[in-house]
């Protein structure tokens, strides 16, 4: 595959957009600092009852179901062979990285003993009756797959680049604080692009089995990230108990991916006043109702199976956060149903944001909402607790406008015209 | 070429479906763990505790440095004269309450780790900083292990392990029987030893049940007919007697069958001999191998047409 359906997006960084972002992020990261420091009952209202707050539930749990748009798309183009795609997936890479690597940042900040996260590594540590360990190794590894997979865009930009803005950078520092010259610098950046020239074409060839890797690694951490809860059965509510955790999780997520794709694409296209892709957007639209019909019919069987579909009608507080979890997943499928919905860029929106509102409220569901240690214990995140999120997902928007802006990373719109004038021709 | 391709990815997600299925059905067919009747364990008789608090006292006395606990100041406590924790935490791990029925009804509990047969914090601990002592029976925990996820929390069905949310440099604390304190020293723990009724009776796990159903044919109006953690969860070593319905004392109602099981056997047939990752990978290698050689006959083919930037290279 070469890389030039591609491009970058050329735009000014610094945007109003930046700025606020920007400042989101500075004040997460001070409250982390808080955090290690004071410890983590000072920024949060997690406590022996609800251990898992919303650090685990939005950052982990449901952020790294929103970062499946690499994996949904890798599945799309790679197994089930839709090659017209392809433009799309690079995008759907970076925000995966930037939702696994904040992820796993996030869990760095949640967990109270981080230097020992060491013992991972140490076989006489392992225990594989945990499905923790496994999400820990799976998340791991396909961090670094999804940055392989990212690499591509990198050494383009590096074989090619001029190093201007290094250049002028150095410039600067020359002229301003004095720093000396270096002599040799031309010729070791020369080698750096060298390097990379290399690199590319044997990285190319491999590319594909690291490309599958990143399909069965999701597929296998994010059932586990059901099977986390399957211990708590006395916890965990029976409307979202069940043996099934672990396949319901992993339907979820693919769902949710191919939403979170069209919601990118549609946001993306929009801030950065690109033409829609309504087009490639239809196609993977189509996907989705299937997906979650069979997410809902397991969902509904395995309430029937187990005698619990009385908890579902039963208005209480479970059966509210229940129900308006399956109507929203069910009003987005309903509509994604409907041909002439799919090509409106509107409809495709709506419909995804609820999807997606709807698969992460199910994620929530069952780690915070339906979750019930005990009498006597609440939790509801305190404001120090969400703004810690908060700057992680700022810092993560941050970093795709960024890199979208130095790295070619979105469909190149004349591969786009073109492709629309063929398929013009042949109708 | 896409009907085909659906129709395979429809099969991948069938087997993975059929696997989890599979589990599901071998869950409910266990084998069921035989219960260790040679482990340590301690028996609490609610109805001889008079409430004096000298095992909690001890506890914290025995195992302050080593287990990092410390004193709680209350609420109300402005001139810091008590150590009065209101629940187990960061610096308790064992703990007297009183539950009133009426003035005239009322009953003492005590709370610490149950040390299950087969316990959930063991069975979700990632890195294996909580162990169950084969022999013993003891559930230790080892903060030198530790990296402070708190799944260990969230899976106990007593609610145990406590995490100490106020310090920089936190820990898990439960209690581990004195294993490394009292028990090594007297042979005894803390709690047992100072207690002055005989209220907690520490030993091995079949005197300990020998000696309570003792209790209650002896005694049969005193107590409430059942031994409290004789088959909970699977069975713990930690067992109790009492006049008062146990939910009541604030002992959660729990079936026969320990939690680990039922997570075990599901996450077990998924990834039994990592086979099934395996094949997964093998499968979804083939299909894209054979996708991509498509792809690129199908671009050198139409070159100039769509495909034509893909194979091309620079143009």
């Amino acid at each position: 595959m070469s890389h030039d359906h591609y491009q970058r997006h050329d735009a000014k960084i610094m945007t109003p957009s930046f700025i606020v972002l920007l400042v989101l992020t500075v004040i997460g990261f001070a409250l982390i600092g808080v955090r290690f420091v004071k410890g983590i009952g000072a920024v949060s209202n997690m406590s022996d009852g609800y251990p898992w707050g919303i650090w685990i539930t939005y950052d982990v749990a449901t952020g790294t179901a929103i970062a499946c748009g690499g994996y949904a798309m890798a599945i799309l183009i790679y197994i089930r062979n839709h090659f017209h795609y392809h433009p799309m997936i690079r995008s759907a890479i970076l925000t995966s990285i930037f939702g696994y690597g904040l992820a796993g940042f996030s869990v760095m900040v949640d967990v109270g003993r981080p230097w020992n996260a060491y013992n991972f590594f140490i076989p006489s540590k392992w225990q594989a009756n945990s499905a923790m360990f496994e999400v820990a190794l799976c998340v791991m590894a396909y961090t670094t797959v999804l940055v392989l997979e990212f690499l591509p865009a990198v050494l383009t930009t590096l074989e090619k680049t001029e190093w201007r803005t290094l250049q002028s950078l150095l410039d600067i520092l020359h002229r301003k604080v004095g720093l000396k010259k270096q002599e040799n610098l031309a010729e070791r950046l020369e080698s750096v692009k060298t390097i990379a020239a290399w690199l590319k074409p044997r990285l190319d060839k491999v590319l594909i089995f690291i490309i599958v890797l990143g399909i069965t690694l999701p597929t296998m951490h994010q059932s586990s990230l059901g099977s986390l809860l399957l211990i708590a059965s006395t916890k965990l509510h029976p409307l979202w108990h069940t043996g099934f955790l672990p396949l319901l999780f992993l339907i979820n997520c693919m769902y949710i991916g191919y939403s979170i794709a069209i919601l990118e694409s549609t946001i993306s296209c929009y801030a950065f006043k690109r033409p829609f892709e309504t087009r490639e957007l239809a196609g993977l639209a189509a996907i989705i109702p299937w997906l979650t019909v069979i997410w809902l019919s397991v969902v509904v069987g395995d309430l029937a199976w187990r005698g619990q579909l009385g908890a579902m009608f039963s208005l209480d507080f479970y059966s509210g956060f229940f129900l308006l979890e399956f109507c929203l997943v069910a009003a987005g499928s309903l509509l994604l149903f409907s041909r002439r919905n799919r090509q409106s860029i509107r409809w495709l929106f709506v419909s995804a944001a609820l999807i997606v509102l709807g698969g992460a409220l199910y994620r929530f569901n069952v780690y915070l909402i339906g979750f019930n240690p005990g009498k006597g214990w609440h939790y509801f995140p305190a404001l120090a607790e969400i703004m810690i999120t908060v700057g992680i997902v700022a810092f993560e928007i941050i970093g795709y406008q960024v890199l979208v802006k130095i790295l070619p990373v979105l469909p190149k719109l004349h591969t786009r015209q073109e492709q629309d004038a063929q398929l013009a021709e042949k109708a | 070429m896409a009907r085909t391709s659906r129709r395979q990815f429809l099969k991948i997600v069938g087997a993975t479906g059929a696997t989890l299925l599979a589990g599901n059905n071998s869950a409910s067919a266990s084998h069921e763990k035989v219960v260790n009747n040679e482990a340590v364990g301690m028996l609490y008789d609610a109805t001889r505790c008079v409430g004096c608090k000298a095992c909690m006292a001890s506890c914290k006395r025995v195992n302050g440095d080593y287990g990092s606990l410390s004193f709680e100041k209350a609420k109300f406590d402005s001139d810091g004269l008590w150590d009065a924790p209101e629940d187990l935490s960061g610096s308790t791990r064992t703990l007297i309450k009183l539950f009133k029925e009426s003035d005239k009804q009322w009953s003492y509990v005590k709370y610490s780790c149950m040390h299950c047969q087969n316990p959930s914090c063991v069975s979700v601990c990632p890195v294996s900083a909580m162990t169950h002592d084969k022999l013993t029976g003891i559930v230790d925990y080892n903060k030198n292990a530790c990296i402070g996820c708190r799944y260990c929390q969230v899976a106990c069905a007593f609610n145990i392990p406590k995490f100490q949310w106020e310090r920089a440099i936190p820990q898990i604390v439960k209690c581990d029987m004195c294993k490394n304190t009292n028990l090594v020293k007297k042979g005894i723990t803390a709690c047992a030893e100072v207690c002055p009724t005989g209220a907690i009776l520490y030993g091995k796990r079949k005197d300990l049940l020998q000696e309570a159903h003792r209790r209650l044919e002896e005694q049969p109006q005193k107590y409430v007919q059942r031994v409290y953690g004789e088959s909970e969860v699977g069975g713990t070593n930690h067992l109790y007697l009492a006049a008062m319905p146990f939910k009541k004392l604030g002992l959660p109602a729990l079936g026969n069958d320990a939690p680990a099981e039922f997570s075990e056997k599901i996450q077990h047939t998924i990834y039994k001999g990592f086979i099934a990752p395996v094949a997964l990978y093998s499968t979804l290698c083939l299909i894209a191998v054979r996708n991509m050689k498509k792809q690129n006959k199908g671009g050198m083919q139409s070159h100039h047409d769509h495909n034509g930037d893909r194979t091309g290279g620079e143009q």
